[in-house]
């Protein structure tokens, strides 16, 4: 007790206990600590019960779990579910499906953010630089609800104005929306338009941090502006495309629930199913509770891995990483 | 300083560029807007090619605003907005100052309990069958308490508190202030910032809850705004299941089109009158604890 309330001293506020004898002092910082555990209390809860009850809930891949029985009652059958689920021919299609979206992505959203800081930060207006950011910022805040709508609205075969500009300029109706050809480029040109503007942020913070004198050399011995973007800015910032190129790789089985679901069709069902989707269909609107839990944790198990790993491999780097 | 051509050349260049990515990003919102407030027959006849409406009309408005279902769902999505974020703001300031006190017993094994989390997500069923355990499906706190807080903002936050000089509070303690008052009185105004980007990321979050209410709500009357909006918008042809719009459309003379942009323009509305106020603090708040901290 005495060495534990030594340790207090140390950490604790040396002002006021110096003053006090050594036991007020601990009953004081105690006194005064319930009020810090009063107000972390409800957050604990939070985690405690929402985050962490689900935990143990998946404990449920392991059984045939029947919502009359529960979990406590409900009988184990190991590794069944998952056993059923690699020799599905499903299992192939959702990891084909989620990979390439995920690749499309890296490829051609992945850059583009980078692309527009580069301009940005040529820009020698700066009230043109602010309606800029302020317009591509925008989107990220539109839910992917209005997004797939305003797709649909622009889309759609009958009555989308850019069939209709098709058709006027003398082509053909393309049909964009139920077509399986083009829809895992249509979900990445989606995802570009509404937050490539925002991934800005933090490359152009990273180029604000660049030093001038670079510059000023830089044009000493002759750059253009856009060689003094590709000698000196982007290799000032690389650090920061590695980390966050590996950190996106780690979340490359994320592929964002609500843009598939919302524009999936039965028409490209085949390319659009992914392992989020999967879970709810047969999860959620089947009841096959427990199956589709082994899925949700195989999914849940290898980002895990993946996250771990990009995040060790940023570190390896030189980056501090997030973790 | 003299500009050489090649420079001038790459300015005009980038800001034709940029300004061309602003129009490719601002038009497909144009479009719904203006093609929102066009007259139906004018729309009709222009087969939608219209730049700027020549007969400007509330019709779509009206009609909207007059179905309960749209009322219904757009009160249920303002009281996400204003109550849901207003208890997250609490919970995750509360729970970030307690955390950013180093002599606070048990803290680090919180933090690790909270990383956890950001970590490893138990998937889709478990909570889902926990927020029908406790009852709440069908209620609209089930869009409230199971997103109550966020991990990452929590840690976000706690940074943000850890930043403040301690100086300024330990001369409050001086002064004879609690740690409530420090929170309240030095804390929390230092932070208004913060508690501005946390605030509009809560409401953005909350104004366009969809699978959430997907997963917890069955109730229509408890719909909020997003989950009719999708009904109204993703077309019956192409999605199992009719279109609301196409329903309501049979006996009114409105396309069904200007009536779908009218409603895209409700639900994108408050989140573009609040935009302007927050947009200078919201760059911070993203950069708090991102890569470089």
């Amino acid at each position: 007790m005495a060495a534990q309330s030594e340790i207090r001293l140390r950490n604790g506020n040396l002002v006021k206990t110096a003053q006090n004898s050594r036991w007020k002092s601990v009953l004081h910082g105690l006194r005064r600590d319930k009020f810090l555990y009063l107000l972390i209390a409800p957050g604990v809860l939070f985690f405690l019960i929402f985050k962490y009850v689900p935990m143990w809930g998946i404990v449920i891949a392991f059984q045939d779990y029947s919502p009359y029985m529960g979990v406590m009652e409900s009988p184990w059958v190991g590794f069944e579910h998952f056993a059923r689920f690699f020799s599905n021919q499903d299992f192939f299609l959702l990891f084909r499906n989620t990979m390439a979206i995920s690749l499309l992505n890296l490829i051609f959203f992945f850059p583009l953010p980078i692309v527009l800081s580069l301009l940005l930060n040529e820009l020698r207006s700066e009230v043109y630089k602010k309606w800029i950011q302020s317009i591509v910022y925008l989107p990220h805040f539109l839910s992917w609800v209005i997004i797939a709508g305003i797709t649909f609205l622009l889309l759609s075969q009958s009555k989308g104005i850019v069939n209709q500009a098709l058709v006027s300029l003398g082509y053909p109706k393309y049909d964009f929306l139920t077509n399986e050809n083009n829809f895992w480029m249509l979900l990445t040109i989606q995802n570009s338009w509404k937050e490539a503007g925002w991934g800005t942020i933090i490359f152009l913070a990273a180029i604000a941090g660049v030093d001038p004198q670079l510059y000023e050399a830089a044009k000493m011995d002759g750059a253009s502006r856009l060689r003094q973007a590709w000698h000196v800015t982007l290799p000032a910032i690389r650090s920061v495309i590695v980390v966050l190129f590996i950190l996106r790789l780690g979340h490359i089985m994320d592929v964002g629930f609500e843009q598939v679901f919302l524009m999936m069709n039965g028409a490209v069902s085949n390319v659009a199913d992914v392992f989020e989707t999967y879970v709810y269909r047969l999860g959620i609107q089947q009841g096959q509770f427990s199956f589709s839990t082994a899925v949700g944790l195989f999914k849940s198990a290898v980002g895990f891995i993946l996250v771990i790993g990009a995040n060790k491999l940023a570190k390896k780097l030189g980056e501090e990483g997030v973790y | 300083m003299k500009l050489s051509l090649g420079d001038r050349i790459f300015d005009t260049t980038n800001i034709i560029v940029l300004g061309m990515i602003a129009i490719i990003t601002l038009y497909p919102l144009y479009y719904v807007f203006v093609v929102s407030f066009t007259d139906p027959a004018e729309y009709i006849q222009k087969q939608g090619f219209i730049l700027f409406p020549e007969n400007w009309t509330l019709a779509s408005y009206k009609y909207l605003l007059s179905t309960s279902a749209f009322k219904n769902a757009t009160m249920v999505s303002v009281f996400l907005a204003t109550v849901g974020t207003a208890l997250s703001l609490v919970v995750t300031a509360a729970m970030a100052y307690g955390l950013s006190r180093k002599r606070l017993q048990g803290r680090r094994i919180i933090m690790l309990m909270i990383l956890i989390t950001l970590l490893f997500s138990p998937g889709l069923i478990p909570p889902y069958l926990l927020v029908r355990d406790l009852g709440l499906i069908n209620s609209i706190w089930s869009l409230i308490i199971p997103v109550l807080t966020s991990g990452w903002y929590v840690i976000l936050m706690k940074s943000f508190f850890d930043s403040i000089p301690v100086e300024l509070e330990e001369s409050a303690v001086i002064d004879g202030s609690t740690d409530i008052g420090v929170f309240f009185r030095i804390v929390l105004p230092l932070s208004l910032p913060a508690l501005a980007a946390f605030g509009l990321f809560y409401a953005v979050a909350y104004w366009n809850t969809f699978f959430h209410a997907v997963l917890y709500i069955n109730d229509h009357a408890k719909w909020p705004l997003q989950l009719v909006l999708r009904n109204m918008l993703i077309d019956s042809s192409t999605q199992a299941g009719g279109s609301a719009a196409a329903e309501m459309m049979s006996e009114q003379n409105i396309p069904a089109e200007t009536l779908k942009m009218a409603a895209v323009v409700i639900a994108t509305l408050p989140i573009l009158c609040v935009y302007p106020f927050l947009q200078k603090h919201f760059a911070k708040g993203v950069m708090l604890g991102s890569v470089k901290g």
